[in-house]
């Protein structure tokens, strides 16, 4: 076999933020027809680093090399001119229009739509991407969704794509598919700069890895030679801590009761959420499946009480009372926790400083306030366990929401919510856009507080997460709950099965 | 292109130094401005600047021109905090004076001391009232709170002339649009200080003022209720999530905001004017945006502010008086003023970069 020549290569690439370097001298090159990964945890510079290559940002320091050339990426459009395509973690799709007036847009000549429909469906055959182009991208799955992305960058002939995270929105079966495809790709010559945190993955698609590790290259591997726990190594740099075991005893005590729960949508792009039924016993974790956008986001709101109906919901009890009409505020006193998904401007708000975020879950708290006269000794004081129990790290003493990473910033809302020790929590994506030291972290308190005789649901797309923590799982798949079984029983390929819909059928003998 | 960045910490020297370098180059521009035009600069801007400070009565003029300023710009303050604009103090101020000027003209023989009381608290029903209308409409309707307070403020100022001109004209006006004199105990007096007597036109009322305002502080800095608005301003979803009603507290605002304005109406005309007149107020409601805005909406700061705005009022007048400066020239020279100093807040907050195709900043 011989040596492929270097597409791209990077030499000495530094990018700092005011007096955080993201980048610290990346050296780093891509082969033609080479399938590269890039591994890191969330905020090891990754993202930084290819955005410097898509001419997003520019470099503080170094040099780009393109088939050997000295070359200043200064915009995208001076990246797409030299070849270099990129599929965003977060598509950059309009809802709608429908797939070829989303590709027309981002062309930069003028083609004929039946021209154009000629190109797409000749591309679509040559890497057996699957996409009718003149179906509206609303009514597509995320994984379609993904594919026209791809297939809008293939127009344009790429020498080199960037996938930044583009199997963390897929299902096992979807992912498959992709891997397929950029095969494919790879066959022609186009090399492709893979971006992610998951090691199978890496291992299973790339021949050369690149681990970053808080903006320093750790290493540059042949994928083959290496097991995933020498990558899990070279990524985290110490041994990742162990999720602890669970150890609660079983109990009969249901916490949670909720039966024939429906939810009209609100608007065209929300989800309905189909006759739902689900009980929590204490010290059980229910852990519930599903990719975004299959009514996660209306559940949650309907157990957090930020949306709430007697009429199309028959029964939801909690501790013996029927909180159908209880406000979040009012839940609280009953002893429920809830976290929504989304910290920024929901579970907490970036503009504030932490101390009013604390307040944010604790303003009923008699400790906290009186006569609605803030305590601020006390608030001080509670909002300071939250940081040292939960190793939250702070840039100085009550720092805004903002400041902290993202890892931190969860760790400070899930503390502000566990040292509450509720008797029933409800949490979405708990570790969501968290590196792994935190996640640990977060999922052990989880486990603590299930142990404790806490009722926990868990709504995730993360099935490793829902693996470790959950006893039961069901999945969420637009708007209707499966059965909820035990973990023993259930593979991710069953779960992959059930979260595309796959075996609904058999599931619905129940209604 | 250059493009601005959230200061991490908004330093001392700044906040200090940079109104001080607003007031600077606004002189230095007034000074080239009222030179090009032919005025004496020196004479002008010591008319603008000195001649309001110049006399202890001329200073309690300001605090008597700041009165209804102060009062309604700290009700706005809760409102913008919390992204609601009401923008229509202006005829929420002349519903406050028209509730209490028919409870004083209801009981125009009355020696009761508890009918000022009693006015107060109609004028503050008043005021809430008008602004609870587009409260509702905007809960129910979704209507825009902007277009229907503004357009509100034209019904209340059409009312209060109707009233004037019709029902409530007084028979001894001599057909001018003038109501009856308030009875004795339905007016604010004027503060007699001990060896001095009064100064100027100094009043009671600007001490409620400035009461209402250090109370609003507290209530905004202090307690759950404020911490709501500024939730309400900042995130409504982590509102919602916090368990608070968001159509609750708006309506909560929008009466506060208007009781307050209604209660500057009356103060005003309980203190200054002493019966209802076609018009009662010179567009405070309307200025007091800007005694908000000045403020940083902070309603201690706001005292400051509506000093300000005050001194910057009574010295145009003066300037106009004294020198014969045209009233277009003395806005455009408040203007500046206004310009420099909400520039130089912008600068307190943010810092310039300069780069040139730099577009996105660290995500992860």
């Amino acid at each position: 076999m011989t040596t492929k020549p270097v597409l791209l290569e990077s030499r000495e690439i530094s990018k700092s933020f005011g007096s955080f370097l993201a980048n610290d001298s990346i050296n780093f090159d891509i082969l033609e027809g080479e399938i590269h990964g890039l591994l890191g945890e969330n905020g090891a510079g990754k993202s930084t680093f290819v955005k410097m290559v898509y001419g997003l940002l520019e470099p503080s320091n170094g040099t780009f090399y393109w088939n050997g050339k000295k070359i200043i990426i200064g915009r995208p459009q001076e990246a797409r001119n030299f070849g270099i395509g990129m599929v965003f973690q977060h598509f950059t799709l309009f809802p709608t229009l429908t797939v070829i007036e989303n590709i027309q847009l981002s062309l930069n000549d003028n083609f004929a739509t039946h021209e154009l429909r000629d190109t797409i469906n000749k591309k679509s055959a040559e890497f057996g991407i699957t996409v009718d182009p003149d179906i509206y991208i609303r009514d597509l799955s995320v994984g379609e969704q993904q594919r026209v992305e791809i297939l809008r960058c293939l127009l344009q002939n790429p020498k080199l794509l960037i996938m930044d995270e583009p199997t963390s929105v897929l299902t096992p079966q979807e992912s498959e598919q992709l891997f397929s495809v950029l095969k494919k790709l790879s066959e022609t010559g186009c090399s492709i700069l893979f971006i992610s945190h998951k090691l199978k993955e890496i291992k299973k698609i790339t021949q050369r890895a690149t681990i970053l590790r808080r903006g320093c290259v750790v290493s540059t591997v042949e994928t083959a030679d290496v097991s995933t726990e020498q990558l899990a190594k070279m990524m985290v740099g110490s041994n990742p801590q162990i999720v602890k075991p669970k150890t609660a005893k079983k109990s009969s005590a249901i916490l949670v009761r909720i039966s024939g729960l429906n939810r009209p949508a609100d608007n065209p792009f929300a989800t309905a959420l189909d006759n739902i039924s689900l009980n929590v016993k204490a010290g059980e974790i229910i852990g519930i499946a599903g990719i975004a956008g299959n009514g996660q986001s209306e559940l949650m709101e309907v157990l957090s009480g930020e949306w709430r109906s007697t009429e199309t919901i028959d029964i939801f009890d909690v501790l013996g009372t029927d909180i159908r009409n209880y406000s979040p505020h009012k839940r609280r006193l009953l002893g429920i926790g809830f976290l929504p998904e989304e910290r920024h401007g929901h579970s907490a708000v970036i503009n504030m400083k932490l101390t009013e975020n604390t307040l944010l879950t604790n303003h009923n708290n008699p400790v906290i306030q009186k006569n609605n006269i803030v305590k601020n000794e006390n608030l001080e004081k509670l909002t300071t366990n939250i940081i040292d129990k939960y190793d939250v790290r702070t840039p100085f003493q009550n720092p805004q929401a903002s400041s902290l990473s993202g890892g931190n910033l969860q760790k400070f809302v899930v503390g502000r919510e566990i040292i509450k020790k509720p008797r029933v929590l409800f949490v979405a994506q708990p570790t969501w856009g968290v590196d792994i030291g935190a996640t640990k972290f977060i999922r052990n308190a989880l486990i603590d507080l299930a142990n404790d005789g806490c009722g926990i649901i868990v709504i995730s797309q993360d099935l490793e997460e829902l693996f470790e923590l959950a006893d039961n799982i069901c999945v969420l798949f637009r708007g209707k709950l499966s059965e909820s079984k035990p973990l023993q029983e259930l593979s991710s390929q069953k779960i992959g099965m059930l979260m595309g819909g796959e075996d609904l059928h058999s599931e619905s003998k129940g209604h | 292109m250059f493009y601005l960045t959230p200061r991490k910490e908004i330093s001392l020297f700044f906040t200090i130094s940079i109104p001080v370098i607003s007031i600077l180059l606004t002189i230095i521009f007034g000074f080239f401005i009222f030179s090009v035009l032919g005025f004496e600069p020196g004479k002008a801007l010591y008319h603008f600047f000195i001649s309001p400070l110049s006399r202890l009565d001329k200073i309690a003029d300001l605090f008597v021109k700041a009165c209804p300023l102060m009062i309604i710009g700290t009700g706005l303050v809760f409102c913008f905090r919390a992204n609601i604009w009401n923008i229509g103090a202006e005829g929420q101020l002349i519903m406050g004076a028209v509730f209490a000027g028919g409870l004083a003209l209801s009981f125009s023989e009355t020696q009761s001391v508890w009918l000022l009381p009693s006015m107060a608290i109609f004028s503050f029903i008043g005021g809430a009232l008008w602004a609870l209308l587009p409260a509702l409409l905007k809960i129910k309707l979704r209507t825009n709170e902007i277009l229907v307070t503004l357009m509100l403020t034209y019904v209340a100022s059409l009312f209060l002339d109707w009233l004037v001109r019709g029902p409530w004209r007084s028979p001894t006006s001599f057909g001018f649009p003038l109501t009856q004199y308030y009875p004795d105990v339905g007016l604010i007096s004027k503060i007699y200080f001990p060896g001095i007597g009064n100064i100027s036109q100094l009043h009671w009322g600007v001490l409620i003022a400035i009461l209402i305002c250090l109370l609003c502080w507290f209530a905004m800095e202090k307690t759950v209720f404020g911490f709501k608005i500024k939730l309400i301003g900042d995130s409504p979803q982590a509102l919602r999530f916090s368990g608070f009603n968001e159509s609750k507290t708006t309506i909560t605002l929008f009466i506060i905001s208007g009781g307050l304005a209604g209660l500057a109406g009356m103060i005003e005309v309980s203190a200054n004017i002493g019966q209802l007149q076609p018009n009662i107020s010179f567009g405070y409601g309307f200025t007091a945006i800007i005694v908000a805005f000045l403020a940083r909406l902070n309603p201690a700061a706001v005292i400051i502010s509506g000093l300000l705005i005050a001194l910057i009022e009574v010295g145009g007048d003066s300037a106009q008086i004294a020198l014969a400066i045209p009233k277009v020239v003395t806005g455009v020279f408040k203007g500046i003023l206004l310009f420099f100093l909400l520039a130089g807040e912008t600068l307190t907050k943010f810092e310039i970069g300069f780069n040139y195709h730099q577009k996105s900043s660290l995500n992860d």
